[in-house]
C-alpha cells in the first residue's frame, strides 16, 4: 500500500459547516423543541453579599402554568459543590461553589431558585412573584476590602498564596546593574460569545436515563461530575453536543445550571429547556482577567535580562470555579515569556471578592502577563538607552537554546519546556512588516493633531494539553466515512479540519465525510476542547484511527481481489490493484463492520510563538486611539487549514483589542455590576479596527504530535495588550505619560495626559 | 391570561398565520410559532443584531418589534436567502471569504447586508462597514464579513440591472 498523500491538509478548504449556518439550518440549544417541554428560568441574587433569611415561593407557585419552584431545600440535605477541573490546589477546595445558594449569597447573579413553567415568559412572570428576604453583609469589591469574610470560618478572603520560581532570584537582583519595579493591572472582562448558554434536559422514564443537550467543551468530564451529583451512573447520562455559538473559554465549564436543569427534568419527568438571557449571562458566566502584578526586572547595564520577579494578585470573584485557578497560575507562568531570564521568582495571591467567579477566557493569564512584561521592557529600554527592538533581540531565546525548560513556575504541573521555534525570525518578520526602522522617526511625533506610536509585543503560548484524545472512524455501507471524536466544537471549524485529516489519510473525498463530535454517546471516553488542543490532540487521534482503518480496508480488499496489500491503493471511493482490478468501498463496508479506533496520548505541550507590532495614533485632546496598522506574526508549526488559522488570528486580535480599549465589567462599591447589558458593556464592532493583518508562519513543526501542529486558537490574542499599550505609550512619551492599567479608554488616557501636563506646569 | 391575537403576514414569500400574545416579539413568533429558527437571539435588547430580519425591505431587529406589528407585513428571514443546497450570492461570498465561524450571528448579518445591497448595490466599503457596525460578531473580527459583502455587490448590481430591463 502506498502512503496517503496530503491533498487537503494544508489548504484553505471551504468549511463543511458553513452551508447549514448560512441557510439558517444550524441547530443551537434554543432551537430544540420537545413534546411536553417546559421552560426553566433562574432567580438570581440581587445583592452581592447577604445571609438568606427566607424565600417565599407561594405566590409564584400558585400561578397557573407554573410547575415547580425549586430552592436549596428541594435539592436535598447536601448541596453539591462544583469541582475543580483544572488547577486543583487543595487550598481552593473550601471555596467551591454550591449549585444553588444555601445560607448565603456571595455575588449578584448567584442562583437562588429555579422556576419551571409552560413558557419562558410565564416562568419570568413567576420569578417576579418570589419574595426573598436577605440580611445584607458588606460587599467585598477589592483586595482586602469589605468588613465581612465571604466564608464563615476563614480568617480573610484570600483563597491561596504560593511562591514558585527557578534560579537564585535574590542573588540576581542583589548583583544587578539595574532594576526597576512597576505595578500593572488588567481589568475584569469576559468572553461574551454571541450565543448565551442553553440546555435541554430530558428524563427517559423507561430507561431511567438522562439526556442533556447543549453541552460542550468537556462533555465527558461534565457527565462524570453530573452523575456524581445526581447519584447516577455515568453510563445512564448522555451529554449531547449540537451547534455552539462561540466558546472562547467561558462556555462549557460545569456551572450551577448544568446541575439544576437536569435535576428538575428528573424530578418533573418532563423535558426542561433553559436559555440564559443576556443580562443573566453577564453575571452568571465566568468573568476573567482582573489580574494585577507588581513586576520587577534585573538587568545588566547593556540590557541583558538576569532576573524577573512578579507578584501576581488575582481577583477570583466569589468562588473558585472549575478552572479559575488557571488565570493567576498562567499569569505567573508566562511572565518571563520568550526571553532568556535565568532567575525567575513568582508569587501568586488569589483572593475572593463578592463578584461573579472567574474562569478562563482565551489566552488566560497570557494576555495579562505579556502586557505586564512587555510594558516593563519598553520602560527599561528607555532607561538603558536601548531601542525597544534591540533589547528584545538581545534577550529572545534562540533556536540553539530550545527546548527551553520553564519548570517550576506552576505548582500543580509537571516539567514543561518550550518545544521548537525560531523566535528571532518571527520577531524580525513583524519588524519588517510594520516597517519598524522607517517608522522610528514617527515615534511620539505630533502630525495633524495626533501623536504617532509604534509598539511591539513578543509572546510564547502553550497549547495542546494532554493527556489524551480518542476517535472512531467508520466506513458506512454507502461508502461514506463517519468520524467521531472526543474533541468539542465551539464554532471554530473543527469539523472541516478533522474532515481534511480524515480525507487525506483514507483518500476519501471530503464531501463524503461526516464529523460527529463532543457527545458522550460517540465514544467511551473523550477529553474535549480547551487550551487550543482540539487539532493537536483530536486531529492526531483522527490521524491514528485513519491509518488503522486504511489498513483494515486494504486488508479486506486484498482478500477480495486476491492481490497483496502492497499493490493496493484507495482511489476515489475504490480500492484499486496494480493490475486494474478494483472493489468499491461500499462493497467492502457491506461485508461487515469496517471501523477503527484511534487514540493519541501526550503530556508534552506545544508552544507557538510570535510577535505583534502596532502603529497607532493618539489624539491628545480626546484620548482617542486609532490603529493605522497592526500585524500579528505567529508560528503555528503546521496549519491544517490556513483560512481557519487566519480567521482564528484576526478574530482573536479584535477580541484582544476589545480587552485593551472597550470590554470592562464595572462594579460599584456595593458589588453591583453596572453594565450588564450590551448597550453598556462595549465590544468591538465592524468599524472599530478595520486595519489588521495576521501572518501565519510554519517555520518549525511541533515534535509533540504527528501533525506537527501547535495550538493556534489563542496566539492572536495573547500579545494584543502588550503591543498596543506599548504603541500608545510610545505616542504619548513626549508628554511623559506612562501606561500601567487597562482599559485604555479615551477618558483614562485623557486624564493621564492632563495629569502629566499638570505635573509639568507645577514643576 | 392576556388575550391572543391572530396575525396574518407573509414570510419568505408565503402567507403565514399565527395566534400570539400581544407581548410576544416578532423574533419569538418567527422562531416559536412559525419555526424559522435560523433567526437567532443574542441579547433581546436590540444591540447585537443577531435577530435582524427584513420587514417590507427594511432591516429590523426582530427582538424590538412585536409580532402583532407584523400584521399584513412582508417578512424575510435567512431561510429566504437560499437553502443549504442552493446558497444565494451573498451566502456563497460569506463561505468563500470565511466570513463566519460559529454561525450564530450570521443570519442577522446576512439580513442586514441583503437589505443594504438591495437598496444600495454600489455601497462602498466604508458604507458597508458602517452599516454592519450594528451587528456584533465575536469570532471573525469582521474583516472577512466586510470582504464578503464587498464581493457580493456585483451580483446585486447585476440583479438590479436585469430587473430594470
Amino acid at each position: 500500500m502506498t502512503e496517503p498523500v496530503n491533498l487537503l491538509v494544508g489548504t484553505a478548504v471551504e468549511r463543511m459547516e458553513d452551508a447549514r449556518f448560512l441557510a439558517g439550518s444550524g441547530i443551537f440549544a434554543d432551537d430544540l423543541v420537545r413534546e411536553g417541554m417546559l421552560h426553566a428560568v433562574i432567580l438570581r441574587s440581587p445583592v452581592a453579599h447577604a445571609r438568606i433569611v427566607g424565600i417565599d415561593i407561594s405566590a409564584a407557585r400558585a400561578i397557573n402554568g407554573v410547575h415547580a419552584v425549586i430552592t436549596a431545600v428541594d435539592i436535598g440535605a447536601k448541596i453539591p459543590l462544583i469541582p475543580l477541573r483544572l488547577a486543583p490546589l487543595a487550598e481552593f477546595e473550601p471555596f467551591r461553589q454550591p449549585v444553588i445558594a444555601v445560607d448565603k449569597v456571595r455575588y449578584v447573579g448567584e442562583p437562588l431558585a429555579v422556576i419551571v413553567a409552560n413558557t419562558r415568559a410565564l416562568a419570568e412572570d413567576a420569578l417576579e412573584a418570589i419574595e426573598v428576604k436577605l440580611d445584607a453583609l458588606s460587599a467585598v469589591t477589592e483586595r482586602g476590602g469589605g468588613e465581612d469574610v465571604l466564608f464563615d470560618g476563614a480568617n480573610d478572603n484570600v483563597a491561596v498564596k504560593y511562591d514558585a520560581g527557578f534560579g537564585d532570584i535574590d542573588a540576581a537582583f542583589a548583583a544587578a546593574d539595574y532594576t526597576r519595579t512597576e505595578y500593572f493591572s488588567v481589568q475584569r472582562h469576559t468572553a461574551l460569545p454571541m450565543e448565551t448558554r442553553g440546555l435541554l434536559a430530558e428524563w427517559d422514564a423507561v430507561g431511567h436515563r438522562l439526556i442533556v443537550t447543549g453541552a460542550t467543551k468537556v462533555t465527558f468530564y461534565n457527565r462524570t461530575t453530573l452523575a456524581g451529583m445526581l447519584g447516577m451512573r455515568s453510563e445512564d447520562i448522555d451529554l449531547i453536543e449540537i451547534d455552539v455559538g462561540g466558546g472562547f473559554g467561558v462556555r462549557g465549564e460545569f456551572y450551577p445550571e448544568d446541575f439544576l436543569v437536569p435535576f428538575v427534568a428528573r424530578m418533573l419527568r418532563r423535558p426542561i429547556k433553559w436559555i440564559e438571557d443576556r443580562r443573566e449571562h453577564m453575571t452568571a458566566i465566568n468573568h476573567s482577567r482582573d489580574v494585577a502584578c507588581e513586576l520587577s526586572i534585573a538587568c545588566r547595564s547593556d540590557g541583558t535580562f538576569v532576573g524577573l520577579r512578579g507578584k501576581v494578585f488575582s481577583d477570583m470573584g466569589a468562588y473558585i470555579r472549575t478552572n479559575g485557578g488557571v488565570v493567576p497560575a498562567k499569569a505567573a507562568q508566562f511572565l518571563p515569556g520568550p526571553y532568556r531570564i535565568p532567575n525567575v521568582g513568582v508569587s501568586v495571591e488569589a483572593f475572593l471578592t463578592s463578584k461573579t467567579p472567574v474562569g478562563t477566557y482565551r489566552g488566560p493569564g497570557r494576555f495579562e502577563a505579556n502586557f505586564f512584561r512587555e510594558r516593563l521592557i519598553d520602560m527599561v529600554a528607555v532607561d538603558l538607552g536601548n531601542d525597544p527592538a534591540e533589547i528584545r533581540r538581545k534577550n529572545l531565546i534562540t533556536e540553539e537554546e530550545l527546548p527551553y525548560s520553564i519548570d517550576g513556575l506552576v505548582p500543580y504541573e509537571g516539567p514543561t519546556a518550550y518545544d521548537t521555534g525560531d523566535y528571532p525570525a518571527a520577531f524580525e518578520r513583524a519588524l519588517s512588516e510594520i516597517k519598524w526602522q522607517e517608522k522610528q522617526s514617527l515615534q511620539g511625533k505630533l502630525i495633524n493633531g495626533v501623536r504617532h506610536g509604534v509598539g511591539l509585543g513578543c509572546f510564547v503560548e502553550s497549547g495542546g494539553a494532554g493527556p489524551k484524545e480518542n476517535a472512531l472512524l467508520t466506513l458506512e455501507s454507502d461508502g461514506s466515512l463517519t468520524v467521531a471524536v472526543g474533541s468539542s466544537v465551539l464554532g471554530q471549524g473543527l469539523e472541516t479540519v478533522l474532515g481534511q485529516i480524515a480525507a487525506d489519510t483514507l483518500s476519501i473525498p471530503f464531501d463524503r465525510i461526516r464529523v460527529l463530535h463532543g457527545s458522550t454517546t460517540l465514544l467511551d471516553e473523550g477529553f474535549g476542547t480547551y487550551h487550543s488542543r482540539a487539532v493537536v490532540m483530536g486531529g492526531s487521534a483522527v490521524l491514528d484511527a485513519g491509518k488503522r482503518l486504511r489498513e483494515k480496508i486494504t486488508q479486506r480488499a486484498a482478500e477480495r481481489l486476491g492481490r497483496p496489500n502492497s499493490e493496493l491503493n484507495i482511489v476515489e471511493g475504490q480500492v484499486v490493484a496494480a493490475n486494474g482490478a478494483a472493489v468499491s468501498l461500499e462493497m467492502l463496508a457491506r461485508d461487515g463492520d469496517l471501523s477503527a479506533d484511534g487514540t493519541f496520548s501526550n503530556m508534552m505541550r506545544t508552544y507557538s510563538y510570535g510577535t505583534h507590532a502596532v502603529h497607532v495614533t493618539v489624539d491628545p485632546r480626546t484620548g482617542a486611539v486609532n490603529i493605522l496598522d497592526y500585524v500579528a506574526v505567529e508560528d503555528v508549526g503546521h496549519a491544517i487549514n490556513p483560512a481557519i488559522v487566519h480567521g482564528q488570528a484576526i478574530g482573536a486580535i479584535v477580541q484582544g483589542l476589545g480587552g485593551v480599549f472597550l470590554d470592562h465589567l464595572i462594579y460599584d462599591d456595593q458589588g453591583q455590576l453596572l453594565n450588564a447589558s450590551l448597550a453598556d458593556y462595549l465590544v468591538p464592532t465592524a468599524s472599530d479596527f478595520p486595519t489588521l493583518r495576521a501572518i501565519t508562519l510554519e517555520l518549525r513543526p511541533s515534535p509533540t504530535n504527528p501533525l506537527g501542529a501547535k495550538g493556534a486558537g489563542e496566539g492572536g490574542i495573547v500579545a494584543v495588550a502588550a503591543a498596543t499599550a506599548n504603541a500608545v505609550a510610545a505616542a504619548l512619551a513626549p508628554l511623559n505619560v506612562e501606561i500601567h492599567h487597562l482599559p485604555l479608554t479615551p477618558p483614562r488616557l485623557w486624564r493621564l495626559i492632563k495629569a502629566a501636563r499638570d505635573r509639568a506646569a507645577a514643576a | 391570561m392576556t388575550s391572543m391575537v391572530p396575525v396574518h403576514l407573509r414570510v419568505n414569500g408565503s402567507a403565514a398565520m399565527m395566534t400570539v400574545e400581544p407581548r410576544m416579539t416578532l423574533a419569538d413568533a418567527l422562531r416559536i410559532e412559525l419555526h424559522f429558527t435560523g433567526t437567532h437571539l443574542g441579547c433581546e435588547h436590540g444591540v447585537c443584531g443577531a435577530c435582524t430580519v427584513i420587514v417590507d425591505g427594511a432591516a429590523v431587529r426582530a427582538c424590538l418589534m412585536l409580532a402583532v406589528q407584523a400584521q399584513g407585513r412582508d417578512v424575510m428571514t435567512v431561510e429566504g436567502l437560499g437553502d443549504a443546497a442552493h446558497l444565494g450570492h451573498l451566502q456563497r461570498a460569506f463561505r468563500k471569504n470565511h466570513a463566519l465561524q460559529c454561525g450564530f450571528c450570521t443570519a442577522g448579518i446576512l439580513a442586514t447586508a441583503h437589505a443594504l445591497l438591495m437598496e444600495e448595490p454600489e455601497a462602498d466599503e466604508d458604507r458597508i462597514r458602517d452599516v454592519i457596525s450594528g451587528n456584533l460578531c465575536r469570532c471573525t473580527g469582521y474583516l472577512p464579513i466586510i470582504a464578503a459583502i464587498v464581493e457580493a455587490r456585483e451580483a446585486y448590481s447585476d440583479m438590479q440591472r436585469e430587473a430594470a430591463q
